[in-house]
C-alpha cells in the first residue's frame, strides 16, 4: 500500500493547524489571571484548532501508511518554530535551524520510503 | 540576550536534574501514543460514513483518539516537570514503535530511507529541545 498524495496533504494541513492552536493556547495563558480567563477567546480557539486538527489527521491517515503519515505531524515543530519567530519573536538559534533542517530531510526520506 | 549569556543559560539547562522517573513515565507513555495512533489507523479505516453513531461505537477510533487525548495531558504535565531538552528527544521514541508496530500489523514497508528518515527527524527533534531555554 503507497501513501496517497492527498493523505500526505491532509496531514501537512494538520500539522500547520495544531500548530497555529499551540500559538493561540499561548496567547491565552499569558492572560491567565483567575478561573474566568479561562474562558477567553485565545484558549477557545487554540482548543479548537487543535481539535480540528485532529480531524483532519483522522481524515489523513484513513488512507496509506502510518508509519509514513505519523512523521509527518512532526512538521508541526517546524511551523512553529516559524510562529514563534513572527508572532512571539523567538529568536532561531543554531540548533533549531539544525533540527529543522533534520526533521524536513526526515520527512521527505520517509514519504520517499513510502513505496 | 547575547551570545554568552544564551551559551551559559544552555550549559545549565543540561546540568539541571531530570529525576529518573519522569523519564521513565514519558518513554512508557510514547508506547501509549504509539497504540494510539495505531487504534486511530484500524478505527479510521472502518469510517464509512460521518454518521455519530456510528462514529461513537467505532471502538478502536474512540480508544485511538481517548488514548491520544491522554498521551498529550500527560506530555503537558512532563514538560512542566522537566526540561525540554531531556523530554523531546525521549517523546520521539515514539517514532520508532510506530514504525515497529505499523510493519508487524499493517505490514507498512520497512526500508532503509524510512530508517534514515525516522532517525533524522529524531534528531532534528532533540535539537530543536536543545535550541529552546526553558
Amino acid at each position: 500500500m503507497t501513501t496517497p498524495i492527498s493523505s500526505m496533504a491532509l496531514v501537512l494541513v494538520a500539522s500547520v493547524i495544531g500548530s497555529l492552536g499551540a500559538v493561540f493556547l499561548k496567547l491565552g495563558a499569558a492572560r491567565l489571571h483567575n478561573l474566568w480567563s479561562l474562558l477567553n477567546w485565545r484558549l477557545g480557539a487554540g482548543v479548537g484548532m487543535y481539535l480540528g486538527s485532529s480531524v483532519f489527521y483522522g481524515w489523513g491517515i484513513k488512507h496509506g501508511q502510518i508509519s509514513v503519515l505519523y512523521p509527518m505531524v512532526s512538521l508541526g515543530y517546524v511551523w512553529t518554530l516559524v510562529w514563534g519567530r513572527l508572532v512571539f519573536n523567538e529568536r532561531f538559534t543554531r540548533e533549531k535551524l539544525a533540527g529543522l533542517g533534520l526533521i524536513l530531510a526526515g520527512v521527505v526520506c520517509v514519504a520517499m520510503g513510502s513505496k | 540576550m547575547n551570545v554568552v549569556q544564551e551559551r551559559e543559560e544552555q550549559i545549565t539547562q543540561r546540568q539541571q536534574a531530570v529525576p529518573r522517573s519522569l523519564v521513565w513515565t514519558v518513554a512508557c507513555s510514547t508506547v501509549i501514543c504509539a497504540a494510539a495512533q495505531i487504534l486511530m489507523k484500524i478505527g479510521m479505516t472502518r469510517v464509512t460514513s460521518l454518521d455519530p453513531i456510528a462514529l461513537a461505537t467505532n471502538l478502536p477510533l474512540v480508544a485511538g483518539y481517548g488514548l491520544y487525548a491522554v498521551f498529550c495531558v500527560m506530555m503537558i504535565l512532563a514538560l512542566r516537570e522537566g526540561e525540554l531538552s531531556v523530554i523531546y528527544p525521549i517523546i520521539s521514541l515514539a517514532y520508532i514503535w510506530v514504525t515497529v508496530l505499523s510493519y508487524f500489523i499493517f505490514h507498512d514497508t520497512l526500508n532503509w530511507l524510512k530508517l534514515i528518515g525516522i532517525l533524522s527527524v529524531i534528531l532534528g527533534v532533540a535539537m530543536l529541545g536543545r535550541g529552546k531555554p526553558r
